[in-house]
């Protein structure tokens, strides 16, 4: 999780999208309290007032919640879950979209090229 | 600069000459509580001098530096402990009897917090200074510098000529032990790229004058750049404008 950050976009942000990914892939468990802000700090190698907004940005989005006195856990709506998961999809397709428009693929070779991909047939070995 | 923040570490149009040259020119600059502040500018900007005004090692020719209203005088160490560019410990003293030195001259001095860093950084007590690596010398005085109980931190060069492993672990030490509810860190380096996500703030500087302050955060909401991005740029503007 030592991953660098890109020196040039939000650090709060970028944080915050890994802990989603992590809350999605179930490594971080509904419930589950998040490391304390020094502790995120530290692991991360972020600064703590970074951290601090990052675990903001989550609460408004709905993916944590903070309990005063006790610190920040993952939700257990799984109505907000959901909708996170939805969300994060849309982003995802609509800048590959986006991409694959620019480049000037017609949706017939997106919708084909994605399917072939999955199959199998184009993939290279390093698929994660 | 937010309201509301106490204001903390002050430079009243501070002119500082070596002789006949100044290194320093009317430099104006207020920084608050609790904060992380890198210092950045080219060799010979003043970084250092700024650092040294702060801890009370040099004064002002002219103006004025006060921390929480005191003027930064010898006096000022009892709230600032600075790490300087240079060796400054005895090379015939072991790592333990090096911390047992500075526990001697500071009564801010946290024996156990110390401990607990040369821990962390795997210093082995029992060593001679002379016979330690460039990395652990580094280490130990980033040990002493963080064990004192002080509002002010200041930190000349930690990271320079050290191997990537180390600036690693002493940039990850700064966040365990640094107290950052009541500590403020400012730290002077060329290495950017290694302490730019633990900087709450960039200062920079250029011949012994001020181009600009920000919240380096800040910088990537509005401007999607970097430091090194944005140095670059203050630099061919020649600080002038936003």
């Amino acid at each position: 999780m030592a991953e660098d950050f890109n020196a040039s976009k939000p650090i709060y942000l970028q944080l915050a999208d890994r802990i989603n990914r992590q809350i999605l892939r179930k490594e971080l468990e509904t419930g589950q309290k998040l490391p304390s802000v020094r502790e995120m700090a530290i692991q991360s190698g972020v600064n703590p007032n970074t951290v601090q907004r990052t675990y903001s940005e989550l609460e408004r989005m709905g993916s944590v919640e903070s309990k005063r006195g006790q610190g920040t856990f993952v939700t257990e709506d799984q109505y907000v879950l959901n909708e996170l998961r939805q969300r994060l999809k849309k982003e995802q397709i609509s800048s590959f979209f986006e991409d694959m428009k620019e480049m000037g693929f017609t949706e017939d070779e997106m919708v084909s090229g994605l399917k072939e991909y999955i199959s199998g047939e184009e993939r290279g070995g390093t698929n994660d | 600069m937010r309201s509301g923040v106490e204001q903390m570490i002050e430079f009243n149009q501070v002119t500082k000459k070596y002789r006949s040259q100044a290194a320093l020119n009317d430099f104006s600059l207020t920084l608050p509580h609790g904060k992380i502040i890198g210092l950045v500018g080219e060799n010979g900007s003043g970084k250092s001098t700024v650092l040294k005004l702060i801890s009370g090692l040099i004064s002002p020719t002219k103006g004025s530096v006060t921390v929480d209203g005191e003027p930064a005088t010898r006096k000022i160490s009892s709230r600032v402990s600075y790490l300087s560019e240079l060796d400054a410990y005895y090379t015939f003293y072991t790592v333990g009897e090096t911390v047992d030195y500075y526990k001697s001259l500071y009564s801010d001095f946290n024996q156990s917090k110390a401990e607990e860093i040369l821990d962390y950084m795997k210093l082995d007590r029992s060593k001679k200074v002379k016979d330690l690596s460039k990395g652990n010398r580094g280490r130990l005085k980033i040990a002493v510098t963080l064990a004192r109980e002080v509002p002010v931190i200041l930190m000349d060069e930690p990271l320079s000529g050290l191997d990537p492993m180390v600036r690693d672990s002493i940039v990850k030490g700064l966040l365990s032990f640094m107290d950052y509810e009541k500590q403020t860190l400012i730290i002077t380096t060329h290495e950017i790229k290694e302490i730019e996500p633990i900087l709450d703030m960039v200062v920079l500087i250029k011949d012994g004058t001020l181009l600009k302050v920000e919240e380096v955060e800040e910088l990537r909401i509005e401007q999607n750049v970097s430091i090194v991005e944005w140095m670059k740029q203050v630099y061919q503007d020649g600080g002038m404008g936003k």
